[in-house]
């Protein structure tokens, strides 16, 4: 994490305000961003995160949309294809699922199937993670899915600075990217700049430095890495913490420096294990750093189950600090 | 470049033979095209399959000849027809049907997949429905940036069956966005005939919309243009969306190798939809009225397929991508 030293030039705000932040600066910046979504307008979404924009951009900038994802959604596909940067709202990340074909087969083969000629710059910002006592259909991370397929790059950012940062580069990515925000985080905060800046894609953050095992964690799964490591010190094993930022593009190079320096890697993150990011993030690993890994790649991830009601059932479902806790400690030998 | 207004003002002022002409050569081109590639195909010249807009081509003729060369087109996988009405050439697109770096998408697109900024066209597109919410936006983004330009989205009657359709349409009308929605209904979704996929009428599900919904003879390149003169020029004028429903025939097979069709429909329904063929009809019509003669429409003719038969040894002959393309524009 870049350095961000004096109270002169940052100060502590939300999550939510953190995105609101980079939306505002980037429609100030470029008319041609549009923000689209459902109750997106005076009701800056049910999480408030928008609220405001409206009052400055107007309703021909910040529109609100029928309750039609796939219509939306494909209408920005071609808004981008013509000349404006849409930034679409896609409520929970549950219901990218109506959206699938116009993500998959049409924003994320325009580029290539068209030899080059057309591009699809545009955003989709969406949500992640359990534990909002919300149900099987409002509660699932699907990230996975988006980062399965050629064309589409997926954002994960895991505090307020990486929220701004990099969703100010996905809105001037001339590619459509997936920008999925962890609903617990909204309300978290973190310090910011005051200064305008952008984070790279691509570009992994070693959110803690340790020596004795890696953690590759993942936008809601990063706090609970960094409290785990913070257990494991007590115990006397050092714990890093990386957090990829984007699945796609993927920093290779820093999850696997990092496990090849450590010898034990535990990848992750709140999506479904299976054929999940946490299946790739480990194998990315075990492919790099195999004659410097001391242990089997673990990963962590949701219980392959339907995201459950009940708010003991829910939280069995996602990893917590004391699975990556005990994880960590068994694959040290220190059980 | 000659733009539609003006053959426009020609046709006003007595002297719209131009048009007719023109649009007589197009629908040749497309037809005389078709053939090619199902030469092509038979000869296994071709990769893969090609879906034919033969008896279709008064549709795609009629409405391009009403747009400007800046408005936009999305197109279906029976998509030859309209390329080339929104003026693509046939060179590049046999280049492209054949994966040769001199297509229109350098291969990497082929027969369903034309695309090409420099007309207007936003791609032709092989999900059914799947080009509805690019026209939508291309239009949004139209009326957004003030630029007056129309969309037209193209799409075979299969696509009634998609919910996406009815969703854009939706936001078209509540938006009052400069598109049309053009319904070809050549009666069959792949071996299926429509009736049997479509309840109610076809019509009135747009005109729930408020939209006008209009339906045409789409075998009639002169009623095809005039309404879609109309309904665009609307549109331009910031007048909205509009729905129309081309009733039309697929002369041929779903696709190039669906040659034994008797099991959904009958020769005799062929023959008669043969018999209302859109450019006899229209060569029909230029003769009576002594817009041309019949040696003209027949020298046309040849002239096109010599045209076209250059362009299949331009494309036979170009070369295929190199091995290093193959990961080119994954991303922009």
């Amino acid at each position: 994490m870049p350095e961000i030293a004096t109270k002169e030039t940052t100060r502590e705000i939300t999550f939510a305000e953190a995105v609101r932040e980079a939306l505002a600066e980037e429609m100030r910046r470029d008319s041609r961003v549009v923000i689209l979504g459902e109750d997106v307008a005076e009701a800056g979404t049910p999480f408030k995160v928008l609220s405001g924009l409206v009052e400055e951009f107007g309703t021909q900038r910040v529109i609100d949309t029928p309750i039609s994802e796939a219509g939306f959604t494909g209408l920005a596909v071609g808004a981008a294809m013509t000349g404006l940067r849409p930034v679409v709202d896609i409520m929970f990340g549950d219901f990218i699922t109506l959206t699938m074909d116009q993500m998959v087969n049409q924003a994320a083969k325009v580029h290539y199937m068209s030899g080059g000629k057309w591009k699809v710059p545009m955003v989709m910002r969406t949500t992640l993670g359990a534990a909002r006592r919300s149900a099987a259909q409002h509660s699932q991370s699907l990230h996975a899915w988006f980062s399965h397929v050629p064309g589409l790059k997926v954002v994960l950012p895991s505090t307020p600075y990486d929220a701004k940062g990099l969703l100010k580069t996905a809105i001037r990515d001339e590619n459509p990217v997936i920008f999925f925000e962890d609903k617990m985080m909204f309300k978290m905060k973190g310090p910011v700049p005051l200064e305008e800046y952008t984070i790279p894609l691509g570009v992994a953050d070693v959110k803690r430095v340790g020596t004795d095992i890696t953690f590759v964690a993942t936008s809601s799964m990063v706090q609970v890495a960094l409290a785990a490591a913070v257990m494991l010190e007590e115990i006397g094993i050092s714990a890093e913490v990386i957090d990829p930022r984007t699945t796609w593009p993927l920093d290779e190079k820093t999850l696997v420096e990092s496990a090849k320096k450590t010898s034990r890697a535990i990848v992750i993150d709140e999506g479904y294990g299976r054929y999940g990011v946490t299946a790739e993030l480990a194998a990315v690993i075990a492919e790099g750093a195999f004659f410097n890994l001391d242990a089997p790649v673990k990963r962590l991830g949701a219980m392959h189950v339907p995201i459950p009601f009940s708010p003991p059932l829910e939280d069995a479902t996602v990893p917590n600090e004391q699975m990556v806790f005990d994880a960590a400690r068994k694959l040290c030998g220190r059980s | 470049m000659k733009t539609v207004a003006d053959r426009r003002t020609k046709i006003e002022t007595g002297t719209g033979a131009e048009l007719w002409l023109h649009m007589y050569r197009q629908m040749t081109a497309i037809r005389l095209f078709e053939e090619q590639v199902n030469e092509l195909y038979t000869r296994a010249l071709m990769p893969g399959l090609a879906h034919l807009y033969v008896g279709e081509e008064a549709v795609a003729v009629g409405v391009c000849e009403a747009l400007t060369p800046e408005d936009y087109i999305t197109s279906t996988h029976r998509g030859h027809g309209h390329c080339l009405a929104k003026g693509a050439a046939p060179d590049r697109m046999f280049a492209e049907l054949l994966g040769k770096e001199a297509g229109y998408c350098k291969g990497k697109g082929g027969s369903m997949h034309i695309a090409d900024p420099t007309t207007g066209n936003l791609g032709a597109n092989a999900i059914v429905a799947g080009s509805t919410g690019i026209a939508t936006g291309a239009a949004f983004s139209a009326k957004q940036l003030g630029t007056k330009q129309v969309a037209v989205c193209f799409f075979g009657e299969g696509a009634l069956g998609q919910g996406v359709l009815y969703e854009v349409m939706n936001l078209a009308q509540l938006w009052k966005l400069p598109v049309i929605y053009v319904c070809e209904n050549n009666f069959y979704n792949e071996y299926t005939h429509y009736l049997e996929t479509t309840a109610g009428d076809i019509q009135a599900r747009a005109a729930a919309f408020g939209m006008p919904a209009e339906s045409v003879d789409g075998q009639d390149v002169r009623a095809v243009h005039a309404i879609a003169t109309r309904l665009v020029e609307r549109a331009r004028r910031g007048e909205g969306p509009a729905f129309l429903v081309c009733n039309t025939y697929r002369m041929r097979g779903h696709h190039v190798g669906d040659i034994n069709r008797e099991y959904y429909r009958s020769k005799k329904e062929e023959q008669e939809w043969g018999d209302r063929d859109p450019i006899k009809r229209l060569g029909d019509w230029l003769i009576k009225e002594k817009h041309a003669g019949a040696e003209t429409l027949h020298d046309m003719e040849s002239e096109i397929r010599r045209e076209m038969e250059a362009a299949v040894k331009f494309a036979v002959a170009a070369a295929y991508p190199g091995p290093e393309e193959v990961d080119q524009d994954v991303y922009a």
